[in-house]
């Protein structure tokens, strides 16, 4: 059986159909404030161990997605009005967000939200929250973290509110590791940050994954960025997905290349075809 | 000249011939300060952590007070009182949780300051329904009298009062600093959404926070109640609260210590060196002018929380 191009849209028995699928979601539709329809059918598997990126326009609904799935929607009076998303073939849309980060699906927002009052040391035990594993486990899993982000480590005593756009970057990856993660919804990680620092989060999101297992569903403008760490992306556009494929094949799509890549091309008049494909 | 005489110099000459009365009238301001410390402690609890300015932190001394003389009078000693109000404040927290907060998720500010308007008068409703309206006396067996302190005559129960709102202080300090449920508590404080991402409960937290605002408000309750009778007036004492929050700043711990340490020694001096001058009465609005003032040139208040910015 070849795989196609989309996603296996399971229909009964998801657990044996993909078995592969840590998380999906079938035609999810979102809806803030009873009117605004924000997500219109959105369908998106993430295998474990992938890092998945989710690409598109500013306003396209990606951060809205995210937090479907991690149910941060209801504190912005959104709702999901349809579909359904599954994590490890449990439904997962009516949990709450403490529950989510129980089984193992922790957000990293949009804007690195670390706690400016609370020390490094202390932002990263907010992550610990959730666990019931002991101060042992906790504590090699700070050293754990401290080992992949040196520069929080000689930090730690600092109240996050002054440390730099990248430490707190790392700060708030840090801290969701700190939950043992099974899989990170990272929100635009690359937002306001030099594209030197840019490069070290993502290879570092890169290493995470390689070494740790942890599997990415990453939402980010920097398309060039993004689709260089992932393995499979989706352009969302206007609450939709316009359009699905490995990073090289998103990479080698004209429409992709001219409005996401930046990459102008004479060859980019196929854009509107290619763009609306999915 | 001779008033100004009098309101400029004067009074400075008094307290330099007597320096022992001078230390009695800033001590015995000190310790009525702990108690306003107290009430707006209540406060400032919950507004960091909920966002949510409440209105009935003095409807809830009320409570917690008539609820602890109401159950002495039906025949319980004072310590076996004392747990029964606490969970009943716990109880009560639990109620506001469900009945209030959540289903006002999400609204502005103002809709849950006026929610909070609301549950005052409920709560003295409730308490004066349970309980009766008439001015009860709490006595504690501590009596009111002076003892000697270095040379300084000193009110006993004022200072039982300082030193078990200072105990209490430094346990809430305890929790807040070092406990992972503090920990949880300004997290919240700081970003609830970003808590909330974590898995921290906000439903939880709100509980606590309420629970221990509704402590404090007992332990309030018991100073007032025992120094001025239990009467409907105790839950007023919320507006003495008002002056040192805007003095202290509305998220700061340390600020509503600091600021009602502020107003009972400003407004005990002001009233015994400069009321006679302008004929008495100070004590009434001393601490509403200071407000004024900070507010004024300060707004934001003496310990009010810094907005970290980084540009």
């Amino acid at each position: 059986m070849t795989v196609p191009l989309e996603s296996p849209a399971g229909g009964g028995g998801d657990a044996v159909a993909a078995p592969e699928a840590l998380l999906r979601l079938d035609s999810v539709e979102v809806v803030y404030d009873h009117v605004i329809s924000v997500l219109r059918g959105v369908s998106i598997t993430v295998p474990e161990g992938a890092i998945v990126a989710l690409l598109g326009p500013n306003g396209a609904g990606k951060t809205t997605t995210l937090k479907a799935i991690s149910n941060l929607l209801r504190v912005e009076r959104g709702d999901i009005t349809g579909g359904e998303i599954h994590f490890r073939g449990e439904r997962i849309d009516k949990l709450a967000p403490g529950d989510l980060v129980r089984r193992g699906i922790i957000q990293v927002m949009e804007g690195r939200r670390c706690f400016p009052h609370l020390t490094v040391h202390e932002n990263l035990l907010t992550g610990s929250y959730t666990r019931k594993d002991g101060k042992a486990a906790v504590r090699s899993d700070l050293e754990r973290v401290y080992g992949h982000f040196p520069a929080l480590g000689e930090r730690r005593r600092i109240l996050a509110g002054f440390i730099s756009g990248g430490e707190q970057q790392m700060l708030a990856i840090g801290r969701a590791l700190m939950s043992r993660p099974a899989m990170v919804l990272l929100d635009e990680p690359s937002m306001g940050l030099a594209p030197q620092v840019v490069a070290r989060i993502f290879s570092e999101v890169r290493q995470l994954n390689e070494e740790e297992g942890v599997t990415f569903l990453l939402a980010e403008q920097n398309a060039n960025m993004a689709l260089g760490v992932a393995g499979y992306g989706y352009i969302l556009e206007s609450g939709q997905i316009a359009l699905e494929g490995t990073a090289a094949e998103l990479h080698g799509n004209p429409a992709v290349r001219e409005h996401y890549l930046g990459l102008s091309h004479a060859a980019a008049q196929s854009a509107d075809e290619g763009g609306r494909a999915g | 000249m001779e008033f100004l005489w009098d309101f400029f110099v004067a009074p400075f000459l008094d307290m330099i011939d007597f320096p022992i009365f001078l230390a009695e009238v800033a001590v015995s301001g000190l310790l009525t300060g702990v108690m306003y410390s107290l009430v707006a402690l209540g406060f400032v609890l919950i507004f960091k952590a909920s966002q949510v300015f409440n209105f009935a932190q003095g409807a809830m001394v009320l409570f917690a007070a008539l609820t602890l003389v109401g159950l002495i009078e039906h025949g319980l000693p004072i310590w076996g009182a004392l747990p029964v109000t606490a969970i009943v404040m716990v109880g009560l927290a639990f109620a506001i949780e469900r009945g209030m907060l959540r289903p006002l998720i999400n609204q502005p500010p103002i809709t849950l300051f006026m929610a909070t308007i609301g549950l005052s008068f409920l709560l003295e409703g409730a308490g004066e329904w349970a309980w009766g309206s008439n001015v009860k006396a709490l006595d504690l067996g501590i009596p009111n009298s002076p003892v000697d302190v270095g040379g300084m005559l000193l009110n006993e129960f004022d200072l039982i009062a300082a030193l078990v709102a200072a105990v209490l202080v430094a346990a809430l300090a305890l929790l807040f600093q070092h406990t992972p449920m503090g920990r949880a508590l300004r997290a919240v404080a700081d970003d609830p959404q970003a808590a909330l991402s974590l898995g921290i409960s906000l439903r939880t937290i709100w509980i606590i926070v309420w629970s221990v605002a509704g402590i404090v408000a007992i332990v309030a309750g018991i100073m007032w109640g025992a120094k001025s009778g239990v009467q409907f007036s105790l839950s007023l004492i919320a507006l003495k609260a008002l002056p040192v929050l805007i003095l202290g700043g509305l998220t700061s711990v340390p600020g509503a210590i600091v600021g009602g340490l502020i107003i009972g020694l400003g407004e005990k001096i002001a009233e015994v060196y400069w009321g006679p001058v302008i004929g008495g009465a100070i004590e009434n609005w001393f601490a509403y002018m200071l407000a004024m003032l900070v507010l004024m040139f300060r707004p934001q208040g003496l310990f009010g929380e810094k907005i970290i910015e980084r540009v």
